[in-house]
């Protein structure tokens, strides 16, 4: 990279790099990442050496049977576990150079989260719910509410906002965990299986939903999944296996093959 | 290069102010009321017991026997251990119970001092209502005893119940001074036994969010 692009992108990324090998069109870079859970005598290797770069309003999906370390990845890009080796940068911002207090305000501003079991806080409406990041990043508090309401007009639960996750369809509760993932205008959305537990139809639907505030919002999602519907959607797939990169898909090599997975699946 | 500009405009994360954190802690314990209340179930016994206890030595005045004093601080201490125990007990298995909650409010952005602070408000709010509660029943209970005994045969030194104490004295100074001991101490106690599971909660780390199992 020459000087002069490096300068420019310094400027428009508005934060200097950490070893001038960088690059603002890219919001996550992993490099070499690898991950050893000690059990006992036993060492699991769940990460093998992950490098992946991921560029900004990008749709990814991390595909990858059970077991192959696809949740163990989320959480390194997602500030919530460090890697044993390798190294994530976050906006160009190294996340083992974070301190407690950082990588919160990072995963409340920058990161927001989508779980297989949705995750809602049981004693909080839908309208709370998603409420909530904004009261942790110190929004005002009409604010928040009005940001909450809004967000969940979009993802189609204005009707809902005052009724509690009990009395929601799981289909309805990923709809406000959407909403809350939303709220304080992260520049990812991490989605862990964000099907996993939703029936087909409802799948699809939430899935067309991502893909829909992916354009609309313009915010990276990345979601980690071996449901194939999301083969569909999807700007990348990466496929994973044993922890380590198993091949790349661009969305045009995809549309070819798709038949051919559904065949298989 | 300075450490702000090296971290990309990632800063600190802030503490909620406490009017925010007694909030989500009433509204916690209102949601979970029938369960705070089994939870607090031990401070209600044991502030009842107190309650009674002190009443009843207010009734007996200078005629209770010194022996007899020191048997029932004792069984009170004792059984207000007990509850303290239990509370602890119940409040470990509350955090087992939120892993994933808790997980959760950590990936949204909660501090570790966050979580330990609704949870000791929590515990707050908890035994102050079984608290009151437990004295309102304690006292009431024991006068309505003393009072349906009328003449208390087995009462220490053979004193009439009401000898010592007037009806003005019982809904006056002395009750209101039980209260508040009574009611300090409950809850008191209650934070007490909620501080280890409070930093156990704190620790729980953020992925635990991602958990399918519990
Ligand atoms: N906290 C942990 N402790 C021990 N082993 C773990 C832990 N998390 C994941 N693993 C192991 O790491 C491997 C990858 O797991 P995971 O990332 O959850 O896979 P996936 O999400 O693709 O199903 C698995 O063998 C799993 O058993
Ligand atoms: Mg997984």
């Amino acid at each position: 990279m020459t000087m002069v692009q490096e300068q420019s992108q310094a400027q428009t990324n508005g934060a200097a790099s950490v070893n001038g090998e960088k690059g603002a069109e890219y919001v996550v870079r992993a490099k070499d990442v690898t991950k050893v859970f000690k059990m006992g005598t036993e060492e699991v290797h769940a990460l093998r050496g992950i490098s992946l770069d991921i560029r900004r309003g990008e749709y990814i999906s991390i595909m990858g049977p059970s077991g192959s370390g696809k949740s163990t990845f989320f959480n390194m890009i997602g500030g919530l576990d460090k890697p044993n080796n390798g190294s994530v940068f976050i906006n160009d911002t190294d996340m083992a150079q974070l301190d407690a207090q950082e990588l919160a305000f990072l995963r409340c501003h920058t990161i927001g989260y989508i779980f297989q079991t949705f995750n809602l806080i049981p004693v909080m409406t839908a309208l709370e719910n998603v409420t909530l990041p904004t009261i942790f990043a110190g929004m005002p508090a009409e604010e928040g509410t009005h940001r909450a309401i809004e967000l969940l007009e979009t993802v189609g639960l204005g009707h809902r906002l005052h009724n509690k996750p009990s009395q929601l369809s799981g289909g309805q509760q990923q709809r406000v965990a959407i909403a809350r993932s939303l709220a304080n205008r992260p520049s990812i959305i991490l989605a862990d299986e964000p099907t996993g537990n939703l029936d087909e139809k409802t799948g699809r639907a939430i899935i067309e939903l991502l893909r829909e505030l992916n354009k609309k919002e313009n915010v990276t999602i990345i979601s980690a999944t071996h449901d194939h519907k999301m083969l569909d959607v999807s700007d990348r797939i990466v496929w994973i296996r044993d922890g380590l990169v198993d091949k790349i898909q661009n969305r045009e090599d995809i549309e070819i093959q798709v038949g051919g997975i559904e065949e298989g699946h | 290069m300075s450490v702000e500009a090296r971290r990309g405009g990632v800063r600190k994360q802030v503490a909620l102010p406490w009017n925010k954190s007694i909030e989500f802690a009433y509204k916690s314990v209102k949601t979970r009321f029938g369960r705070s209340m089994v939870t607090a179930g031990g401070v209600f016994l044991g502030i009842a017991f107190l309650a009674s206890v002190l009443i009843s030595k207010a009734i007996a005045g200078s005629n209770i026997e010194p022996g007899e004093s020191a048997r029932l601080n004792w069984l009170v201490g004792l059984s207000l251990a007990v509850c303290v125990v239990g509370i602890t007990n119940a409040m470990l298995m509350s955090v087992t119970e939120r892993f994933r909650e808790i997980g959760t409010m950590k990936c949204l952005g909660a501090l570790d001092g966050f979580v330990v602070r609704i949870f000791m408000l929590e515990a707050v709010a908890m035994g102050f209502m079984a608290s009151v509660m437990g004295w309102t029943v304690g006292t009431l209970l024991m006068v309505l005893t003393k009072f349906l005994v009328g003449v208390p045969k087995n009462a220490p030194l053979g004193t009439v119940w009401y000898g010592s104490l007037d009806w003005l004295d019982l809904f006056g100074v002395w009750p209101v001074g039980s209260f508040w001991f009574c009611v300090i101490l409950g809850a008191g106690l209650t934070a007490l036994a909620t501080f280890i599971p409070a930093r156990q909660a704190a620790n729980i780390p953020p992925a635990a969010a991602l958990r399918t199992d519990v």
